[in-house]
């Protein structure tokens, strides 16, 4: 840490409209050095970032303060001087590259227009420059890859084509805004070993926004940590992780699901079979350039789940995990196998039988915003399974047994007039999770659930799922990408790759002696616990 | 191009010209089964009220109404096929000849029309997005609104009272083909293509803006910014490009809308087009003629929308090359 910081911010405010939303944060980066920005979802950590550097913009939002680039002042300044800055001193790399990358455009048009635009290359030089990038940020084939279009690249790959895009220019500065939220663990491994080579290569200095403290101590020298617009702790990432000053890091610390910590103990040997799962196959008729062809999604895949028992699926998108709830669910068709729920036969009931079985088997979904209809009350979503399978006889008993719903998932009665938009994330979450129980059912099947959900909402969530396992017994099919959560949860974990069920195991075995390499590398791609 | 990219394209090409054709096929069928759907005899009414049972039973050998109705189909198939529609039940013309007539009136209306729609909703739908919430949107939303709003003749009847009877610049109605004189052509279209293109445009401004503030809050929009590009490559480049793919939609709703459904226009402007035609045979109980025009209107419909599908695949590689 020589000289002066390459980024300097000092009191910097925002407000839309009379909400102030960043209240008065300072920081600096120094050359070299990555600085961790923190928060929960609201924090302000992407607004306070994104104005500092002058990306930020909305109607009606208002930005003071300070924050210079090298002696640049960036709060205030002019089109021009931003445009000068970005893509040439400054680069960004956002959360989903799926999204960031523009769909008709080649990657080699998206490469080179940073390049021309701050460097004035011609088209020659800038398509050296895009190979370079290309190879730099570890793309086989880039020659073939230049002329390829966003659809034809993975996730990970997008992502390493918007860090190309990023350092196209050698900027001083790089603004990653939670740059691997959207990406498998093991390629979020990837990206964050490629995003450290770079930055020993060239010097830049570093900010990196995340909601996850595990990324966060991997990457970063410096922490700010976020909550309603405030930096609550500033220290070395040393310090944070462990010798927490203030309340929120702490909690938050404390909330972050972490690999062999906490472990169900094993359910009862004698405890009944629910569910049992054999030999299921799943295809689907997929279009590609090279014509239709058939992906086997879900190939030969059987596991059972007991009375009391999570069985947790985890695995990589793309993997068969939802497609396996799909099946269950009748939401994909099963072209074999056999399942079984106490002793009926799932895939061949139907009519009264199949409405019996759909009514012993619910789901929770991802998104809880989108799991619940925008124009229907608490009191209504959660009632809609118990009227439609005939278990209330009239409105008084529908009331009664929806404020027993609320009350078992920890929401006041009160919540049953309110309509989803007057609720936050993990509180829909809690209704989705009440409207599952509505009809007692045998099992329920999570799919992703605590994934869009805060750290610290998402561990009250879990902790209340376990909860309500113990004191119903229900039996769970757990489905999850994070590892560590689904450890959390499950009794019995079965990690499932390319459609089939790699490895299957008691939770603690599974993590203390994992049996394959895919395992093994799962883990390994795990942040750990604390920095290194 | 590669021979890789341009295969793809070409097998889309061929799909939609397969799925046009198949279409085109229900048309006819339904076309067909038009004449023997309608209540009563269409050649008891085509002949009005005094014939003789010789003429009678002549006009329905001569129209093949008397064979078995596959015979028929077949036939009026094969005779699609050739360009032989049949004949005008009124003044016994080729049906073949009058849709020909009729055609270069339509195609030029709804053509210029289409063109002053674009004209009017490109530059007005981009600048409304741009300056979204801001008295400039606010006004171009409000003139577009009554421009949705009003009956397209009433503006008709505005143009004329304004350019052709206080100004006299124009003349008010009449078509003259363009290979006949060109400044009388285009003196002539201008007022109904003006009126056509002024409705359309109205529609076509508003969603130019919605694509516009779509794409403009995209992921890649940012990114584009956060490389320090120019506005005008953000907005030509990055937002354009990205906001034609709905645009091209509506114009293509809009330019088929021109060719067939404009009736009222052209009435108010004597403009010999097809949908007067229709009209007119409609009024006359013409059935041949209103089957050759219904077939006509849905082959135009079919052609923009074969055109539309395949300038989407040259906007677009996720539809060219999956």
């Amino acid at each position: 840490m020589t000289g002066r910081p390459v980024l300097s911010v000092r009191d910097l405010r925002v407000s839309i409209g009379s909400r102030p939303i960043v209240r008065g944060i300072s920081f600096d980066v120094d050359a070299g050095e990555t600085v961790g920005v923190v928060g929960e979802s609201g924090s302000g950590k992407s607004m306070t970032v994104l104005s500092a550097t002058g990306l930020f913009r909305a109607a009606g939002a208002q930005v003071t303060g300070s924050s210079a680039l090298l002696g640049t002042e960036l709060v205030g300044a002019s089109r021009r001087t931003l445009r000068a800055v970005h893509g040439d001193r400054v680069g960004f790399v956002f959360q989903d590259p799926a999204t960031s990358l523009n769909p008709l455009l080649t990657i080699e048009q998206q490469l080179v227009e940073g390049p021309r635009t701050h460097r004035g290359l011609t088209p020659r030089a800038a398509r050296r420059r895009a190979l370079e990038l290309l190879e730099a940020v570890g793309i086989r084939e880039p020659e073939r890859r230049l002329a390829a279009y966003p659809h034809q690249l993975s996730g990970g790959q997008k992502q390493r084509v918007m860090i190309a895009i990023a350092i196209a220019c050698d900027p001083t500065l790089l603004v990653a805004d939670e740059p691997t939220t959207a990406l498998d663990v093991t390629t979020q491994a990837q990206i964050i070993d490629l995003v450290a080579a770079t930055q020993e290569r060239t010097g830049m200095a570093v900010v990196w926004i995340s909601h996850d403290l595990g990324v966060i101590g991997q990457v970063a020298d410096r922490v700010s940590v976020l909550q309603h617009g405030e930096a609550v702790e500033q220290a070395g990432v040393h310090e944070v992780f462990d010798a927490p000053r203030h309340e929120y890091t702490r909690t938050l610390l404390a909330a972050r699901p972490v690999l062999g910590r906490d472990q169900r103990r094993p359910i009862a040997p004698d405890a009944d079979r629910v569910l049992s799962v054999a030999d299921l196959d799943v295809r689907f008729r997929v279009a590609s350039p090279g014509g239709r062809h058939t992906v086997r999604a879900v190939s030969g895949v059987s596991f059972e789940v007991r009375r009391g028992e999570t069985l947790g699926i985890v695995g990589e998108s793309g993997s068969g995990k939802s497609t396996v709830a799909n099946a269950l669910t009748g939401l994909a068709r099963v072209n074999a196998g056999r399942v079984t729920l106490r002793d009926a036969d799932v895939l061949a009931a139907t009519g009264a039988r199949a409405r019996g079985i759909r009514r012993s088997l619910a789901m929770v979904f991802q998104d809880p915003f989108s799991a619940l209809d925008p124009r229907m009350r608490v009191e209504a979503a959660i009632a809609e399974p118990l009227v439609e399978h005939r278990l209330v006889a009239d409105g008084a008993a529908r009331t009664r047994r929806v404020r027993e719903l609320l009350e078992l998932v920890a929401l006041p009665a009160e919540f049953a007039a309110r309509y989803p938009h007057e609720l936050s994330g993990g509180q829909r979450q809690r209704v989705c999770i009440a409207r599952a129980l509505a009809c007692e059912p045998e099992l329920v099947i999570f799919d992703e659930s605590t994934a869009s959900l805060d750290v610290s909402i998402q561990a009250r969530v879990i902790e209340l799922l376990i909860e309500l396992q113990e004191r119903l017994g229900t039996a769970y099919l757990f489905i999850g990408h994070d590892l560590a959560v689904v450890e959390r949860m499950s009794h019995r974990i079965a990690v499932m790759r390319n459609g089939e069920i790699v490895e299957s195991a008691p939770s603690a075995e599974l993590y203390r002696s994992p049996r394959t390499d895919y395992t093994r590398r799962l883990i390994a791609a795990i942040p750990p616990e604390r920095p290194a | 191009m590669t021979m890789t990219a341009r295969t793809p394209t070409l097998r889309f090409v061929a799909s939609r010209l397969l799925y046009t054709a198949v279409v085109l096929l229900g048309v006819l069928v339904v076309v067909f089964a038009l004449i023997h759907l309608v209540p009563g005899d269409p050649v008891r009414i085509a002949l009005g009220t005094r014939y003789s049972p010789e003429t009678y039973q002549a006009l329905r050998h001569a129209s093949g109404l008397d064979r078995p109705i596959a015979a028929q189909f077949l036939s009026y198939l094969g005779g699609a096929v050739t360009g032989d529609l049949g004949v005008s039940f009124r003044n016994g013309q080729p049906v073949t000849l009058i849709l020909l007539d009729r055609l270069p009136a339509t195609l030029s209306l709804a053509g210029v029309g289409v063109v002053i729609a674009l004209v009017i909703a490109l530059p007005l739908g981009t600048l409304a997005a741009l300056r979204e919430g801001r008295a400039v949107d606010g006004a171009i939303r409000v003139v577009s609104q009554f421009g949705v709003s009003v009956p397209d003749f009433w503006i008709g009847m505005l143009l004329i009272t304004l350019f052709s009877a206080v100004l006299g610049l124009l003349p008010s109605s009449g078509y003259v083909p363009i290979v006949e004189d060109p400044v009388q052509w285009l003196r002539r279209v201008t007022l109904p293509a003006l009126t056509i293109g002024l409705v359309a445009g109205s529609i076509m401004t508003r969603y130019v803006r919605a694509a516009v503030i779509d794409v403009a809050s995209s992921g890649y929009v940012r990114t584009a910014e956060s490389k320090g590009l120019g506005r005008a490559v953000v907005v030509g480049r990055h937002i354009g490009r990205n906001a034609l793919v709905p645009v091209l939609t509506i114009t293509g709703i809009q330019l088929a809308t021109m060719l067939g459904g404009v009736i009222v226009v052209e009435v108010v402007f004597a403009w010999p087009g097809l949908g007067r035609l229709m009209y007119d045979s409609v009024a006359s109980r013409d059935y041949p003629v209103i089957q050759g025009a219904v077939l006509m209107i849905a082959a135009l419909f079919l052609a923009i929308n074969l055109i539309v599908d395949i300038l989407y695949s040259v906007i677009d590689p996720r539809i060219r090359l999956s």
